[in-house]
């Protein structure tokens, strides 16, 4: 269960990882094994079995529509690398 | 011989967000009103720092199936939402949370009255998900996003409950889309689940448009448009859009699935940059929440909470007022007024023209309107003074208001008084007498308009109808 | 003058209600003890010199969030990062009185079982230096044996806390998924990450656990305790049914040393008085592993989409937002989130959802069944926690399968959402040996009943030897 080079690449732009060459080399020798082992899940048949996303059976677990104290600014643009004022700054998005 | 060239028609789809008036945000308790200091409504939660997790809004839930079972909407047992995994700056999780393979509502429909029956157009589906935050591009050329130097976000907004609401390829024509907007907006109203205004922004509406030779069942290539933030925009971007395709088709080459920015200024459709790779959101089930699994109890109370729909009383009030009047009352929320004064004792007819024209003209909040009042001032509106009757309908809205005063004020029908006056009018205005009598009979309205100015509003108008009428004739 | 290496979390406990010393020298004590032993050792990432509140020493995994102290997960890309608020555990320790001592080492994001994967350098073992802690809390066991902390918090997604609690000779407990928040705890992989105590002995674990268990209304999928949590006293396991997996006879992985520590162990619980049988997990010995490194990747791929260096953490600058993002996580993620994330993605992508992702949460389904059914029969199955004993720094780590399969033991009971408990067992090669006890969904107090009866009987020395 190879993966190719394109493939690393397309899932990397995907998952926004300016991977360097080297990287990519490794990264795709490393992810064909992993993918031979844990392709194994494909051997079975299991279109009779529902698929499990949580092992807890709760449902309907919400809140209700009460206001609660936001975050003091200072402490929403405490972390932040860069910022304009109140706002978030960030390069241009083209 | 050559063949005739096709006649088209439109097949238009909607997609229309709806941002819920919830107290706070989908999934966090920050408030999600309007004009706070940016950044100042946000927490861990809604700016996704590390650790947080989101917690889904009762409230909101709640109404999004309230909406489906106006939509007449299948309400599913079991909804689950899922992440859209993408990165955009105004997403702070790197993922939008949305119902996806099992969202609240589906296959539903919404009849929309025309002349003809009525137009089923198909609801596919309406499902939950949180807003998007708010990004501001500065600097660079005219602000636009590819000139920007910087771009700046404020997440006040991000995380706030939206509804979108997704319909079936059924609408055919730009006027059926507005229509269609037109009773969706005023039943959303209706349910107190969103002020639905295009212009804040709390209604949104993206469009799906193909053509296809008329007649035809085929599905063509479709091109989506985005960013019309009123109906009349709506209808231009899908006219646009049309018009454009069709050229294309005749002109025998290919059209390119895009979507499309609608410029309000000009008018103009600009196709947006396609991305370097195609979008692959990873959908999968958000695990830090668990299913929703509506009670019967649940649906049936919130079944029960539902007002009569729009076009359920468009249809009743039709048969006496006809369509087009019946829509305009429906669709302004005005009905109630009508059906109050009518009970009241007003006339039908007369009282829809008065709602529909002077108190909606003076600006006055029909809920404030004692229809009572209204209906006595709607029976006088001939016998009493012009000049009164617009004065009364101006304060109609006004705590205490009563019609009595100005009923008192009869208007002048005594011929003895009025004939000096129309005469003195048609001497003034020999040309327009014989106008009149070479048939511009039109004109009519000239000369009553004449007599009331100098009566100064006074004159019953009716009275001088007949008079001038009659004088001219002779 | 306290022995810190010895001194458990209750009788601290005791000094200071009979006031014979105060929690600021305690406190003290004990950042003596890490400015004695850590240099070596490199169990924290930070420390508190000065206490807050006058309990019991507390130290917390660099993946629980602390209002005010820096938070990194072990990543470059948090570097710098400081909470503006507290995951609900740690402010149900500070509730408690429990003082902050400092923030431990951690794999990347959790990622790893040796704690090399820390982008601030490995903790060592304190039995023995050039050998690895486990991961991915190795900073919390190692802490915890060396005397450092007399408790500590870890997190477990497929065996961080039962995996370096065997390594390093301590107790840990991965609770019934549900029962901790994870409001606050850096996200690696949401439907298996479940916050847990270190301690040196089973009481101190259940101690530990009755402070930070039940519902919390900031997280969707906790629960409220079916029943209070009851600190164990009886040193009997009469009538205790536990069931042994046959598949771990053919496991070559588990070293010789290991099985026999195991097997004494059974020996003990059957003086008494377990009724001891064989259960069947074939399944999860099958595909538990493959399983787990589908699901757990998908939802790491998808948590970590946040580090983009607009919000919090570090940036590495471009010319337009996606060259920022695409260059911040480059820089800032280390080898194994890196692995982690295209591996998710991959599995999450067009295309592949469905064989890989898809068919994982199915198997996800029969594991769950698999291990229901033999928590019929058992009230506790029992295993080695590791299959090795604590390996040489470097030994595995260029080879990423070869780690994976340190958790082959730890896993299954994860997916299924079930309490694991991890007790010291005995030495091979001079190092511990872990017995996992796996218990019933919020079987935690008939997990921590068994554990104490056991650790009475065997009567291991949690101290390491070189310390002694
Ligand atoms: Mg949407
Ligand atoms: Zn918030």
């Amino acid at each position: 269960m190879a993966i190719t080079r394109g493939e690393v690449l397309h899932v990397a732009r995907l998952a926004r990882l300016d991977l360097r060459d080297d990287e990519i080399e490794q990264l795709t020798a490393e992810l064909g094994a992993i993918l031979d082992a844990v392709g194994k899940v494909a051997e079975l048949d299991l279109s009779d079995v529902p698929p499990t996303s949580h092992p807890l059976s709760v449902v309907n677990v919400l809140a209700d529509d009460e206001p609660e104290p936001s975050l003091a600014l200072d402490q929403v643009l405490a972390n932040a690398p860069s910022v304009d004022g109140p706002l978030f700054r960030v390069p241009p998005t083209v | 011989m050559a063949t005739p060239t096709p006649s088209w028609e439109p097949v238009i789809g909607l997609e229309i967000h709806v941002q819920l008036k919830t107290r706070t945000k989908m999934f966090c308790r920050c408030s999600s009103g309007y004009g706070a200091g940016e950044n100042t409504q946000t927490c861990p939660v809604c700016l996704g720092f590390p650790g947080a997790l989101p917690v889904p809004n009762r409230q909101a839930i709640d109404w999004t199936i309230k909406l489906g079972l106006a939509l007449d909407c299948e309400i599913a047992a079991r909804a689950v939402f899922s992440r859209k995994n993408y990165f955009y700056p105004d997403l702070p999780k790197g993922y939008q949370i949305s119902q996806y393979d099992l969202p609240s509502c589906v296959n539903g429909n919404m009849l929309v009255p025309t002349e003809n029956g009525d137009h089923v157009v198909g609801i596919v589906r309406a499902h939950l998900e949180e807003d998007a935050a708010k990004t501001v591009h500065v600097g660079g050329a005219t602000g636009r996003i590819g000139g920007a130097e910087t771009s700046l976000v404020d997440f006040n907004r991000g995380g706030t409950p939206l509804v979108e609401i997704v319909t079936a390829p059924d609408i055919s024509s730009s006027e059926e889309a507005r229509r269609f907007l037109q009773l969706l907006r005023q039943t959303i109203v209706e349910l107190g689940i969103s002020d639905a205004e295009m212009e804040k922004g709390t209604l949104r509406v993206d469009a799906n448009v193909s053509v296809r030779p008329s007649g035809s069942t085929e599905l063509r290539t479709r091109c989506e448009l985005k960013n019309m933030n009123s109906f009349s925009y709506v209808a231009r971007g899908i006219d646009a859009e049309a018009a454009r395709q069709i050229g294309v088709w005749e002109s025998g080459s290919e059209l390119l699935q895009e979507t499309f920015d609608f410029d309000a200024a000009t008018g103009t459709l600009t196709p947006r940059r396609s991305k370097e790779e195609a979008d692959d959101y990873r959908y999968f089930p958000e695990p830090d929440l668990v299913p929703v699994e509506p009670s019967a109890e649940l649906v049936e109370r919130l079944r029960a909470e539902l007002p009569e729909l729009p076009a359920t009383r468009i249809r009743r009030v039709e048969r006496d007022l006809g369509l087009d009047q019946a829509v305009v009352l429906v669709s302004g929320g005005l009905d109630g007024l009508w059906a109050a004064a009518v009970a009241a004792g007003a006339d039908g007819k007369v009282a829809a023209n008065v709602i529909a024209n002077n108190v909606v003209g003076a600006g006055v909040d029909p809920a404030a309107v004692s229809p009572g009042e209204l209906a006595r001032l709607v029976g006088a509106r001939d016998r009493i003074p012009r000049q009164a009757f617009d004065e009364a309908i101006g304060k109609l809205g006004e705590p205490g208001f009563s019609a009595e005063p100005y009923l008192a004020d009869e208007a002048v029908s005594d011929e003895a008084l009025l004939e000096p006056i129309v005469d003195a009018i048609l001497a003034a205005n020999a040309a327009q007498v014989e106008a009149y009598r070479g048939g511009k009979t039109g004109l009519l309205g000239f000369f009553v308009g004449q007599v009331m100015k100098e009566t100064g509003g006074k004159a019953n108008a009716r009275a001088v109808n007949e008079l001038v009428t009659k004088k001219l004739a002779g | 003058m306290i022995d810190t290496l010895r001194l458990t979390a209750e009788e601290a406990i005791g000094l200071l209600e009979r006031k014979e010393l105060s929690g600021a020298e305690l406190h003290a004590t004990y950042i003596a003890a890490i400015a004695e032993r850590d240099p070596e050792l490199h169990c924290f990432l930070s420390t508190v010199d000065e206490p807050v509140g006058a309990g019991i020493p507390i130290a917390l995994k660099d993946v629980i969030s602390t209002r005010g102290v820096e938070t990194t997960a072990g990543s470059r890309i948090l570097s710098g990062y400081v909470p503006v608020f507290d995951a609900t555990v740690a402010e149900r320790c500070k509730g408690a009185g429990l003082t902050l001592l400092g923030k431990t080492n951690t794999d990347e994001f959790a990622m790893g079982s040796s704690t090399e994967n820390s982008a601030w350098g490995p903790s060592r073992n304190p039995w023995d230096p050039t050998r690895v802690p486990g991961g991915s809390g190795g900073g919390s066991a190692a802490a915890v044996s060396a005397g450092l902390a007399p408790w500590a918090l870890g997190s477990d997604t497929g065996g961080s806390i039962k995996q370096p609690s065997a390594l390093c000779g301590n107790v840990g407990l991965r609770p019934t998924y549900g029962t901790v928040s994870r409001y606050g705890v850096v996200a690696f992989a949401s439907s298996l990450d479940q916050v847990g105590p270190v301690a040196k002995n089973v009481r101190d674990c259940a101690l530990l656990y009755s402070v930070i268990a039940g519902r919390d209304p900031r997280d969707a999928t906790t629960v409220e305790l079916p029943e209070p949590v009851l600190l164990p006293s009886d040193d009997r396991l009469d009538g205790l049914r536990i069931g042994i997996p046959k598949q771990i006879d053919v496991l070559d992985a588990i070293e010789p040393g290991v099985r026999a520590s195991f097997d004494q162990a059974i020996v003990r619980a059957r003086e008494l008085g377990a009724e001891v049988g064989e259960c069947d997990l074939p399944l999860s010995f099958e595909y538990g592993m493959a399983c787990y490194y589908l699901v757990a990747p998908a939802e790491a791929s998808s948590n970590l989409a946040r580090y983009d260096g607009v919000r919090y953490g570090q940036r590495v600058d471009g010319a337009t937002y996606r060259e920022m993002v695409e260059r911040t996580r480059d820089a800032g993620f280390g080898p194994e989130p890196k692995r982690r994330i295209m591996l998710g993605t991959y599995a999450l992508s067009a295309g592949y959802y469905d064989a890989f992702y898809g068919q994982a949460q199915r198997v996800r389904t029969l594991l769950i069944r698999e291990h229901r059914a033999a928590l019929d029969t058992f009230d506790v199955i029992a295993t080695p926690t590791s299959p090795t004993v604590a390996f040489p720094l470097g030994d595995k780590a260029t080879d990423p399968l070869a780690m994976y399969a340190c958790d082959v033991l730890t896993i299954p009971s994860c997916l299924a959402g079930l309490p694991g408990l991890s007790l010291p067992c005995g030495l091979s090669e001079g190092l511990p040996v872990g017995l996992q006890l796996i218990g019933q969904q919020f079987g935690e107090n008939t997990l921590f009943r068994a554990g104490h009866a056991l650790e009475q009987a065997i009567g291991f020395d949690t101290v390491p030897t070189r310390y002694r």
